[in-house]
């Protein structure tokens, strides 16, 4: 995913001049594309990434928008503060790119565990999330953001993500993608919902015959609190619907899910979500190893999703 | 191409008027403890330690016009100690970036003069409160002054005490490495910090040679003398293709007796005598 980011991003910044690229020394058999075809607007701050956030606010207020790109927690936590301070409060076009969200970076162990990002940076106001689920969201991500620059984060995969999508596809905050039905034309009442690289288990899921079709898969790759009332229409739609996403239970993307739907207390009860159990912390496995570990496998998730489906309808 | 390129080109200003920048200094000092004794807010020593050094950077240094805040072409200053904003926002105000006035709702509720310096108010480029920002966004700020070829420099302010800030190292080592001669940071180096003296929290000595080391072109003077100070600021950069640092020696508390050179005034904001006596000695009233 990371590679077709940056293919996107060069696109972007071909014809648009304010497009700039800061990385944390990081991006190896990547970032080049980019440093190599607008040296103008590439600079790698070196292993520092607090004034790499910091610059890139004042790059931003000078008029480009700067993407910062780094690994899992280092473009997020390490300079939390210049991220909320200099970024979100004084509204300048920064997207902080991270690589390996979730735990796509899981045999280098808890430091490189992206598994609580979302729950802090969607408490700074006014900061647009995007997590793309597969190389044909990432893409539309980028176009988005680049045609809206504003303060926002960009939690990517890693490489070798499969394509969920088959076509390319436009997003907008808030706008929920429908995937194709796997089978049949079923009413698909029930809805699986995921941001991020849990679309691929999702599908998954939706395929499995143990769960006959009756759930509809469905992402939402850009999200922020501005978009509690699409939130409460989707749900409002559907029977059930079951939140999955690599992330602890904490803050992330399910607590925005219930979040959302505060002043509807009734829809609240069609909502299940499925996060990382914090036992995955601190274990070393490959990514679809610790997740299971972390309780997101089609193994667990399909007697419970099929045992919702068979509750009477609230 | 550059962003500027779209932009509509701006024509050129004359230069900035100079101004009588002692007596600058002093009207700062009057107004910034006006506003922390009616606020009773707290660091009136930092604020005073600076008043020289504002009052050089806006009595003629910088090429900034209040009545045209965001001209494109304006010196950028960022203040990083934002703590001290009063001295700011009457430096501001003294020249006419918004109705002097304006200065008495310092820290009231709904006050766009927090009592952390804020981007809100005209004039002022950057949001600080937390320490080892300002550097950091001015170096972006220098280098896309570069990549955009622009006329203007940056002129960043740091307290001593947030030269702890690894940030501010980072900062350091970019902006030589990347060789933003249009940028100056200037250090209030008053001596002092939160908790005690520089000397004993933790030593930044040897100051100047750490940041030569750091490859920075760097010059040191009285940060009260007023004519030295704006000889430094005036002839930046000192060696092209470097970072200017000025380290200013300053006294905490600069113009009041009994607020020279102490800890106490990093916090306590004067009560009704301790004004009255601070505004006569500077020759003000209260």
């Amino acid at each position: 995913m990371r590679n077709e980011f940056l293919e996107a991003l060069v696109l972007e910044a071909s014809r648009n001049p304010r497009i700039f690229l800061v990385v944390g020394d990081l991006g190896f058999s990547v970032v080049e594309p980019f440093a190599q075809r607008f040296p103008d607007r590439f600079l790698n701050a070196g292993v520092a990434e607090q004034s790499m956030t910091g610059l890139a606010a004042g790059l931003a207020s000078e008029g480009y928008h700067v993407f910062t790109y780094s690994i899992a927690n280092f473009p997020t936590f390490r300079c939390a503060e210049q991220f909320r301070n200099d970024v979100a409060y004084h509204r300048l076009p920064v997207t902080v790119v991270a690589v390996g969200g979730g735990l796509a970076y899981g045999s280098l162990g808890y430091s490189h565990h992206a598994v609580q990002d979302l729950a802090l940076i969607r408490s700074f106001p006014g900061v647009l999330l995007a997590a793309p689920g597969d190389p044909l969201e990432a893409q539309a991500c980028v176009r988005y953001l680049s045609a809206h620059p504003q303060p926002s984060y960009l939690r990517l995969g890693k490489s070798a993500e499969p394509r969920v999508h088959v076509a390319p596809i436009e997003v907008r905050p808030g706008g929920f993608q429908a995937l194709p039905p796997a089978g049949g034309d079923s009413p698909g009442s029930c809805a699986i919902l995921t941001t991020g690289a849990t679309l691929k288990l999702g599908a998954d899921l939706c395929a499995s015959q143990a769960l006959s079709g009756a759930w509809r898969l469905f992402s939402l790759p850009l999200w922020q609190r501005e978009c509690a009332a699409d939130v409460c229409e989707f749900v409002r739609a559907h029977a059930r619907v079951a939140v999955i996403e690599d992330h602890l239970a904490a803050g992330g993307f399910g607590s925005f899910v219930r979040e959302c739907l505060e002043p509807e207390p009734a829809l609240q009860e069609r909502v299940r979500c499925f996060s990382l159990a914090p036992e995955v912390c601190g274990i070393v496995a490959d990514q679809l190893s610790l997740n299971r570990i972390g309780g997101l496998c089609s193994e667990r998730l399909e007697p419970i999703l099929a045992a919702l489906t068979r509750l009477p309808r609230s | 191409m550059s962003p500027r390129a779209s932009e509509k080109s701006s024509p050129a200003r004359d230069s900035a008027e100079t101004f009588d920048r002692a007596d600058l200094a002093r009207r700062i000092r009057v107004e910034a403890l006006r506003m922390v004794h009616r606020a009773k807010a707290s660091h009136v020593g930092g604020a005073l330690s600076m008043a020289d050094i504002l009052a050089c950077l806006y009595g003629g240094t910088l090429r900034v016009w209040p009545d045209e805040p965001q001209w494109p072409d304006r010196d950028r200053f960022i203040l990083s100690k934002g703590h001290c904003c009063s001295a700011l926002y009457a430096a501001l105000a003294l020249r006419g970036f918004f109705p002097l006035e304006e200065l008495a709702s310092y820290g009231s509720p709904g006050s766009r003069l927090m009592n952390h310096v804020s981007h809100k108010v005209p004039g002022v480029e950057f949001s600080t409160g937390s320490l080892g920002h300002g550097l950091p966004f001015g170096v972006g700020k220098a280098l896309a002054g570069k990549r955009q070829q622009a006329p203007w420099r940056t002129f960043v302010l740091l307290s001593d005490g947030e030269m702890d800030e690894g940030s501010n190292w980072e900062a350091l080592l970019q902006a030589a490495h990347h060789g933003l001669d249009n940028l100056v940071a200037i250090i209030d180096h008053n001596k002092i910090q939160s908790l005690g003296d520089v000397a004993a929290v933790l030593s930044l000595a040897p100051l100047r040679e750490k940041l030569e080391a750091f490859n920075w072109s760097t010059r040191e003077v009285d940060g009260h003398d007023v004519a030295a100070l704006s000889s430094a600021l005036n002839s930046v950069p000192w060696n092209r293709g470097k970072p200017s640092c000025l380290i200013a020696h300053t006294v905490k508390g600069k113009g009041v007796d009994f607020m020279e050179n102490s800890l106490l005034w990093h916090y306590r904001s004067p009560d009704a005598n301790q004004i009255a006596s601070a505004l006569k000695q500077l020759g003000g009233t209260a």
